[in-house]
């Protein structure tokens, strides 16, 4: 956990007796809309469909039980008794009074969470792999350096108004869970021949409209130079950007029309003048940011300890979640575990406040506090001992988390989509949830292995279609719903752009195009453990073209 | 941007002013009187340009009861029965398709 400092705290106290005196003004009508949007925006609120939606920080993820409970205290308090945990690693409100906004962001600062910069033309909240810091394959903690970042991009006068909204995500594992190239900035930590530590700088990725996938402009940067790096590539950004076009205005956009190697060039120019800078990362300053994460105090123990196989012998159930939703820890005697917020016919990543609650008492009772929130919408208690596996999952089983789906067809990503949102060209839950159930069988989930399905309702792509290894986005045709279906994308360290497989489906036919889809995969794939992805890879998007296109 | 009385408004049938309530976010309708009502029911509707310009008009001037004022189609069933005129206005009217989670479900 990174524990803020009074900087922090005052800044919040600040920016809440700062809200809450515009939204006073606006109430009282001394403020206009036109005012007041930009104002609310910088704090998170957005004006939805049929209610006003604050959307909350997490920084890289992570949660102490304390900032949950406190979440779970706003649905309760404040809205209608649950939160939707995003693509973004962030949660969403969705029924906020306006008057009662203040005293909601005021009971969030409490425990330092937050809406700033979760909108605008400004850097977002910084992503990173769900895992850090107990994945056992990661070279570092890439918290530590996305809190540096965040310390210095936040509120930074130069880069609060770019010309468009700007999205980081770093990763130090060798297995990329945290997307980064399809991110504005995608930073991967790795090694050199010299065993230096540093990241491979990608950029100019992104989904949306335009999809890109990130190209790399430097391949080893020390990590010393992170910030005046970062700080070089957002000045290129803020001066070359589109402000004339928003479809233009991404990074993306600039990195393409340039080229990667001019746009690298630009970079490193601006970057002469500054790395040896005030911005130059010491390792004093590094170990100071890291020495205010605190980290589990670990009991030595040893893996597989026999409560677990006994628990895997009596119980089958327990046995199939372990193998889901359980992976190793970079601790002996430790494992990491994903809490499934995919049951069958549920919105995905929706927790309602008692859940919250629970989480948060169970994370205290075995994770260290600690809970995370990945991209996909999914929880995560980071460490706990293997020996409290068996009494966690039981928990879990209670609480409806512990569905042993990670991963596997029913664990979908979606959008809020046009239940909810007011850009949305069609729904993306309902959709997610006939899929559920279509594919509630979990056996069957299983043999099909590692499929993700992921859902936008329009074409900003908030449930990251592009990259679903089945994506579907909803476009509206004639004031009806469809939606496009497109192939073998993919976010990870191989990151690559689904293929359309043709033209839109009505909504009723999407479950069963993606039941095609599948049949054909099952056909098609060459051993049972050909993943649907490497049998796309091999045989092209034809074969699945026909069989969706051939009765429609 | 075009203000809203140069704007050319296409209109093929009944259409309703709706925006949503400051306070609360919830979706409001205006009506005869000139005031906000959350009950389709109660809205004004027309199916004449220049009314609907001057009912926009009438709504935008608003800006402390409501937000962003718009015109949306309805539909109006023989004995004059309301109902919204796309999907995207029946959950506004209506609320998401889905059971909410929880408590607030039920
Ligand atoms: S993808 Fe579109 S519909 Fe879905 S949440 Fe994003 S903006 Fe809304």
């Amino acid at each position: 956990m990174y524990l803020y400092d009074d900087l922090d705290r005052a800044l919040l106290d600040d920016r809440v007796a700062e809200f809450r005196d515009q939204v006073a003004r606006r109430i009282s009508g001394e403020l206009t809309e036109d005012e007041f949007k930009p104002l609310r925006l910088m704090n998170g609120v957005y004006l939805q469909l049929h209610a006003y939606m604050l959307r909350v920080c997490i920084p890289y993820g992570t949660l102490s039980s304390p900032q949950l409970r406190m979440l779970a205290h706003v649905a309760r308090r404040y809205d209608r008794g649950y939160g939707h945990f995003t693509t973004r690693q962030n949660i969403q409100f969705n029924w906020i009074k306006l008057d009662e906004l203040p005293d909601a962001i005021a009971d969030l600062g409490k425990v330092g969470v937050h809406g700033m910069q979760t909108s605008g033309n400004c850097v977002r909240n910084i992503t990173t792999d769900q895992w850090a810091g107990a994945a056992p394959d990661e070279i570092e903690d890439p918290r530590i350096f996305a809190e540096i970042l965040r310390q210095h991009l936040t509120m930074h006068p130069e880069f609060s108004f770019l010309p468009r909204k700007f999205k980081i995500a770093l990763t130090a594992s060798a297995h990329d869970r945290a997307a980064i190239r399809v991110h504005d900035i995608g930073l991967r930590m790795h090694r050199n021949g010299a065993g230096e530590t540093g990241f491979e700088v990608v950029v100019g990725g992104g989904l949306g409209r335009t999809p890109y996938v990130g190209k790399t402009i430097n391949p080893f940067l020390h990590k010393r130079d992170l910030l005046s790096y970062v700080e070089a590539i957002l000045r290129v950004y803020n001066q070359f950007g589109r402000r004339d076009n928003i479809y233009k205005a991404r990074i993306k956009i600039l990195v393409h029309e340039l080229g990667a190697e001019a746009f690298g060039k630009e970079v490193e120019a601006e970057w002469r003048q500054i790395k040896d800078g005030p911005l130059a990362l010491d390792a004093a300053t590094i170990a100071d940011i890291a020495s205010r994460f605190s980290y589990p105090d670990y009991a030595r123990l040893a893996d597989d300890p026999t409560e677990l196989s006994q628990a895997r012998q009596t119980d089958k159930r327990f046995d199939t979640w372990l193998g889901n939703s359980v992976a190793n820890h970079k601790q002996p005697g430790y494992a990491i575990v994903t809490l499934s917020l995919k049951p069958e016919g549920a919105p995905p990543g929706d927790a309602t406040a008692d859940q919250m609650d629970a989480i948060a008492d169970l994370a205290d009772k075995y994770s260290f506090g600690e809970i995370r929130v990945g991209h996909e919408q999914n929880l995560v208690l980071p460490h706990v001992a293997q020996h409290d596996l068996p009494a966690l999952w039981r928990a879990l089983d209670a609480l409806g988390v512990a569905t042993p789906n990670v991963g596997l067809v029913s664990d979908i990503i979606a959008c809020p989509g046009l239940d909810y949102c007011s850009l949305a060209n069609t729904r993306s839950i309902p959709v997610a949830q006939e899929l559920t159930r279509r594919f509630r069988d979990l056996s069957l989930a299983r043999d099909l292995g590692r499929l993700h399905i992921n859902i936008s309702g329009c074409i900003n792509a908030c449930g990251h279609h592009h990259v679903g290894h089945i994506g579907l986005l909803g476009v509206e045709k004639n004031g009806e719903e469809y939606f496009q279906v497109s192939i073998g994308g993919r976010a990870d360290e191989k990151a690559g752009l689904g293929t359309l497989l043709g033209p839109a489906v009505p909504y009723a036919e999407v479950a069963d195009v993606v039941e095609d889809i599948v049949a054909a995969y099952l056909e098609l794939r060459e051993r049972p453990d050909e993943i649907f992805l490497h049998t796309v890879e091999r045989v092209g998007v034809e074969p699945f073209k026909e069989r969706v296109y051939a009765t429609r | 941007m075009t203000a809203p009385q140069q704007q050319k408004l296409k209109i093929t049938g009944p259409v309703v002013v709706t925006a949503n309530r400051l306070g609360d976010g919830a979706v409001v309708y205006l009506d005869v009187q000139g005031g906000w009502t959350t009950s389709l029911a109660a809205a004004a509707v027309t199916t004449k340009v220049d009314e609907a310009r001057a009912l926009l008009m009438q709504g935008l001037a608003d800006d402390i009861n409501a937000v962003g004022a718009y015109i949306a189609p309805v539909l109006r069933s023989p004995d004059g029965v309301l109902t919204p005129g796309n999907l995207r206005e029946q959950i506004r009217l209506h609320g998401p398709t889905v059971a909410l989670p929880g408590a607030a479900g039920m």
